[in-house]
């Protein structure tokens, strides 16, 4: 029994650290999946994270603050469509410049507002969203194994938690069961063969980075208004590049994206968890190389000895309407 | 249009990337402005911190160096048309072979600390960087992608050396120290208007890396078929170039390049190896390289700039508190947005502004 | 009151240019309701430009478009097919991984929801597909069908967005003649069903075949349009070039010597592993222009890559002047030009040059490792450039500037500054790719010319072409190739039918044989879109 309720612990910790990277994934799977590549998860859920924590502490509303994630993540996805779809400039490029654009703005602006360094104030319980008991957990609960999950695994997650794990039905269905999802799916692939059907290309690719930046500010107001009460600097701490890697190795599809960030979220539940447990036969196994592993199963996959990866057809490449 | 009457060369290379620039700072002094200090005086005590005096020349000069490192690293791999973000994690491993080196040496003379601990650094920073070069040669996978990857391995790899192995006992996560004997020679020993700058001996490899890949690029054999590769992947298959080879030795060039930081950051200022030493400068490489369109004599003037701006802005920060040093941080992005992303941004205005008395120009988009 | 008019389409005076170059100057272009219009006219005539006005791609500077009598202003593509015109592009638009149902509603979906779209789209492709014999399986993927089967997707997507008007770009520039005819056969199915076409092609034969009118572009303009019935080929390939073209290049009878070039059962797969060469030999003598005849995508590419070391065969040998070569790689290539083999491929931009490149640069690649170009691994500028300039003024190549970046030549020049490269120097074989693509009248003399000087001078030259008057313009022996195999060897005076039978996979020696394949795309015939 302990070690039943040790397991849904972890998967509960799984679950919470997953959210993120799961929203970011989402959030990239739409901007690959239109053609645009997007290295600046980090940088729009870092953006969004201290919008959310600033106008929250200011307000002490966490729907403020939200909002105030999304318009900010909003906000640099349309620098990223601006330099990469009007100015047909360098996608990569484009996205390590948002990165450290959010990673130096956030800490100059914090600093000068709130004068602790980049941070920002702890947020009381009020200004943060705040777990959602669903209808009877409690009377559940008692109900061993599937009531236990219910209460303790499901049951009492924040808002935000449970939008991230709707978004990917959602996105499964708005990607292969409607008209803009097969355009989407098509201007990744062959942007000229919209072009030429007479559906803008500019406007798809425009409105793909808005849902991105609407997701990537969804996850960065969770880090900082949901799981965390604060704002600190360089808080998402390589999410954005996990949640690429997780997009990676779902090979650009929702519902393996799911299952890819609750891997990796184990992965990380299990980094905090196993320190400093000894393993029969190996040992100690270092936190860090816990750590590592979802780089490493991402440069496995990608070099193709495990499965093969291939991205879009046109993700990367200026859209150029050619004589 | 490829018709059209194209710009002078000096518009191309020194006008547009000076205004790209010098858009990136008119931002970055809206942003000093939004915060309720006075641009002009914040740019007045940048540029007093970096070049007002000697200690502060010293300090510019010292983070000019380690930026021309990994500003080459990104420069040489973009010619051959790969983007190596991963002079971060490169510069961060070749820390570990340099360090181990000098302190294996220390006890010598600082001659063999400064030959083999350059040696190891770049030694590990090729061998870092050759990975993702092998790994994109032979399977196929993104360099970009793989490289990012690779900082965080190697990120996880060094906080493990360092807490676990290599360990000074007691310490956290850090190294033992370079004994006396075995420190590299600061340049304030022969030049005391340096101060107490950490300009050391270092600058001089960094004037040669500088030299050897102006040589290397441009005057060699090698160089030729590495921008061949770099601008038509297809027609170096054709003059019968092998893509293998090529990305792999220029990934081995690109880390080693970056590994050099580890000389002068870790073996020559802080005489010892902590966690995250690289403090981000394998990034600021980029925007040095774009900035520098990726050609020696604008790398150099490049990475003056962000050494001017990294002590500059520690000055700033000091004399004026309600502006942190992280607007170079801001700066720095909006100059890889405006020099790399961005860079034709103001080609349409100077097209019409060339082209005058030409007829209407083609917009950029036709 | 519009649809009392009797044409279709109705261009009158439209112009427009790409910066200082006139695509299109005052086209007057009225077509008839339910007639098969031809648009004949040299590469760059500005066919396509003219089209993709019509089609809403472009926009027009100046002129006025009728559809049906009706003055309009068409906006984009999707304005164009609301108007009734839809256009089948030279180089498909089809998604590749999408099956050919969701192609074909893609844009115009009619709904939120793909279900009931995708119902509709299969009822109307049935129904389609009866009237004009336009069977496609609606769930098979667009990337495993053959070039002919995409091509019919891309005529159905015009139609079920209710075309009347179809614009059909160089249709048979890929496609077999078996596959060529069934596409005719369709014209017929459409003109029976009152659909006007507009057929734009530079192949004479077809407008002769199939048009009712045909307008002849030149430098961007109108020369004359013609009812076809009252024309001839030879008065329509005089308009087309503005006069007389003699293809017949003077050229004496050549004088074989011995065998330089020896290709021994040669055989070529692709990264897919699609076999695109099939056990070819041949051999090539000092002296001699030995021409490969074929509709593109036969394989000549792989043929031509193989040769010139830059892919590996599967199986077969190569002997260059009686030695046989090793394959080990990239550095093949390299290693070819030592043993005397020079190679001028059949896309200069994309494979002979580096547009960024300044042209003395482009002027030793593939070179730059011989030691005339500096010792070891130093690149010797001067020695570069000083023999750049003595190309520049061989080959007459202009402007005269050794320091011009390669992009802002014109095309003519960009094939000299190859040519240049690959002629000048010391070799015994010669092997030569579409050498006048995209290349003006002018350029076009200078470079044949120049291909037979290396024959006369003893030199074996291999010419790949895929047009067929140049093929035999030049050469002393043509083999012609289909499928990845060569069905013949034919002499340049052979007959039309001959040429044609074998370019079809027909050995017209082996008296009515059964065509190698029927009906069925090769494989290297779908390569060609790519």
């Amino acid at each position: 029994m302990n070690f039943f309720s040790d397991i849904i612990l972890m998967l509960d910790s799984s679950v919470r650290l997953a959210v993120p990277i799961l929203l970011a994934a989402l959030a990239g799977l739409y901007s690959e999946r239109s053609g645009i590549v997007d290295i600046g998860l980090e940088g729009k859920m870092l953006g969004a994270a201290f919008a959310a924590a600033a106008v929250a502490a200011v307000t002490g509303s966490p729907w403020l603050g939200l909002l105030a994630a999304i318009a900010v993540s909003s906000f640099m996805a349309m620098i990223h469509a601006i330099a990469s779809i009007n100015m047909r400039g360098n996608q990569i490029i484009s996205g390590v410049a948002l990165n450290f654009l959010a990673l130096g703005a956030t800490v100059f602006v914090g600093h000068s507002w709130f004068k602790r360094g980049g941070s920002t104030p702890n947020l009381s319980t009020e200004a943060r969203f705040s777990p959602i008991e669903l209808p009877f957990a409690e009377q559940l609960g008692g109900i061993p194994i599937v009531g236990e999950i219910y209460e303790q695994l499901i049951s009492g997650h924040n808002l935000i938690v449970y939008v991230a794990f709707l978004a990917v039905p959602v996105t499964a269905w708005v990607l292969f069961r409607t008209r803009f999802g097969l355009r989407l799916r098509a201007v990744g692939e062959n942007p000229k063969a919209l072009d030429t059907a007479g559906i803008s290309v500019t406007r798809l690719r425009y409105q793909a980075l808005i849902i991105g930046g609407i997701l990537c500010g969804l996850a960065g107001a969770y880090l900082s208004t949901g799981q965390g009460a604060s704002f600190s600097d360089n808080m998402t701490a390589g999410r954005g590049f996990i949640a690429l890697a997780a997009l990676i190795f779902a090979k650009w599809k929702p519902v393996p994206v799911l299952w890819t960030c609750l891997l990796f979220g184990v992965l990380s539940a299990a980094q905090i968890r196993l320190q400093g447990v000894e393993f029969p036969l190996i040992g100690e196994v270092p936190v860090q190389a816990i750590q590592a592993l979802p780089y490493i199963l991402t440069v496995i996959l990608l070099a193709g000895f495990i499965g093969r990866s291939v991205a879009p057809k046109a993700v990367g490449q200026p859209y150029i309407k050619e004589r | 249009m490829r018709a059209q009457k194209p710009l002078p060369r000096w518009v191309d290379i020194a006008l547009m990337p000076a205004l790209n620039v010098a858009l990136a700072f008119v931002v970055g002094g809206l942003a000093v402005a939004a915060v309720g200090e006075d641009p002009f005086r914040a740019m007045q005590v940048l540029i007093f911190g970096a070049f007002g005096y000697g200690e502060g020349w010293g300090f510019t000069l010292h983070f000019a160096t380690s930026f021309v490192f990994t500003g080459l690293a990104v420069a040489v791999a973009y010619h051959a048309g790969l983007f190596n973000i991963g002079g971060e994690g490169q510069a961060y491993v070749a820390g570990l072979g340099a360090i181990m080196v000098a302190l294996w040496l220390d006890q010598t003379h600082w001659v063999f600390v400064l030959v083999g601990s350059t040696l190891a650094a770049m030694t590990f920073g090729a061998i870092w960087a050759m990975i993702p070069g092998y790994l994109q040669a032979k399977r196929g996978s993104h360099i970009v992608i793989t490289t990012i990857m690779f900082n965080f391995i190697a990120s996880a790899f060094m906080s493990y050396m360092l807490a676990q192995v290599i360990t000074r006992p007691g310490a956290n996560a850090e190294t033992e120290t370079i004994a006396e004997t075995g420190r590299l020679p600061l340049l304030s020993e022969y030049f005391s208007a340096f101060t107490y700058s950490p300009l050391n001996i270092t600058f001089f490899i960094g004037i040669l890396a500088l030299i050897f890949v102006y040589v290397l690029i441009w005057r060699t054999k090698l160089g030729y078929q590495i921008r061949t590769l770099g601008a038509n992947p297809e027609a170096a298959r054709y003059a019968g170039i092998s893509a293998v080879a090529i990305i792999i030795i220029v990934m081995a060039i690109s880390g080693a390049l970056a590994g050099l930081m580890a000389v002068n950051e870790a073996v020559g200022v802080q005489k010892r190896l902590g966690v995250g030493y690289v403090q981000g400068f394998g990034f600021v490489g980029i925007a040095v390289a774009f900035m520098g369109r990726a050609h020696p004599i604008g790398i150099a003037l490049a990475a003056l700039l962000f050494g001017a701006l990294y002590q500059g802005g520690q000055e700033l920060a000091f004399v004026m508190p309600s502006v942190s040093s992280d607007l170079v941080v801001v700066i720095q992005a909006l100059v890889i947005l405006f020099t790399g992303a961005m860079s034709e941004m103001f080609k349409p205005v100077l097209l019409r502004l060339f082209n005058r008395g030409n007829g209407e120009p083609e917009p950029a988009g036709d | 009151m519009g649809q009392d008019s009797e044409l279709a389409i109705d261009l009158r005076g439209v112009s427009k240019a790409f910066g200082p170059v006139q695509a299109n100057k005052n086209i007057f272009m009225p077509i008839r309701r339910n007639s098969i219009h031809g648009i004949v006219g040299e590469n760059g005539a500005g066919k396509s430009t003219l089209m993709s006005i019509l089609y809403g791609f472009y926009h027009a500077d100046s002129g006025e478009i009728f559809v049906n009598g009706t003055k309009v202003q068409i906006k984009d593509s999707s304005h164009a097919l609301e108007l009734g015109i839809g256009m089948v592009h030279q180089h498909f638009m089809l998604v590749d991984n999408f099956t050919v149902l969701e192609n074909i509603i893609l844009g115009a979906e009619g709904g939120f929801l793909l279900a009931k779209s995708l119902k509709a789209a299969r009822s109307e492709m049935e129904r389609l597909a009866r009237d004009y014999g336009l069977e496609v399986d609606p769930d098979a993927l667009v990337e495993d069908l053959s070039v002919g089967q995409q091509q019919r997707v891309e005529i159905l997507k015009a139609l079920y967005r209710g075309a009347e008007v179809l614009i059909l770009d160089e249709p048979t520039g890929v496609l077999t003649p078996t596959e060529a005819d069934h596409l005719f056969k369709i014209f017929e199915q459409l003109h029976a069903q009152g659909k006007t076409i507009i057929l734009i092609t530079h192949k004479l034969r077809e407008i002769m075949a199939i048009t009712d009118s045909v307008s002849v572009m030149r430098r961007g303009e109108i020369v004359t349009t013609l009812k076809t019935s009252e024309t001839s080929p030879d008065n329509l390939a005089e308009l087309m070039v503005g006069r007389r073209v003699e293809m017949d290049a003077q050229k004496t009878s050549g004088d074989p010597q011995k065998k330089v070039l020896e290709v021994k059962g040669l055989s070529v797969t692709d990264e897919l592993g699609v076999p695109r060469v099939k056990n070819v030999s041949f051999d090539v003598r000092a002296g001699e222009i030995v021409g490969i005849a074929g509709v593109a995508g036969n394989g000549q590419s792989q043929l031509l890559e193989v040769i010139s070391g830059m892919t590996e065969p599967l199986l077969g040998e190569i002997w260059i002047n009686g030695k046989r070569v090793e394959f080990e790689g990239a550095k093949t290539a390299a290693k070819m030009r030592h043993l005397g083999l020079a190679h001028v491929p059949e896309d200069r931009l994309k494979t002979g040059l580096v547009a960024q490149f300044e042209e003395w640069e482009n002027s030793i690649l593939g070179y730059s490792e011989e030691p005339k170009y500096g010792a070891g691994q130093i690149l010797s500028h001067k020695a570069a450039r000083e023999e750049a300039d003595q190309r520049i003024e061989k080959f007459d190549i202009r402007p005269p500037n050794c320091r011009l970046k390669t992009a802002n030549f014109s095309g003519g020049n960009q094939q000299k500054i190859v040519l240049a490269r690959e002629m000048d120097r010391e070799l015994d074989v010669l092997i030569v790719g579409q050498p006048t693509r995209g290349v003006d009248i002018g350029a076009i003399e200078f470079i044949h010319k120049q291909i037979i000087a290396m024959r006369d001078a003893g030199k074996a030259v291999l010419l790949v072409s895929v047009e067929l008057d140049e093929i035999r313009a030049l050469s002393d022996r043509v083999l012609v190739m289909f499928d990845g195999k060569i069905v013949t060897e034919l002499t340049p005076e052979a007959s039309e039918r001959e040429f044609g039978l074998s370019m079809a996979g027909v050995d017209p020696h082996e008296e009515e044989s059964t065509p190698v394949a029927t009906g069925k795309v090769s494989a290297g015939a779908k390569e060609g879109v790519r």
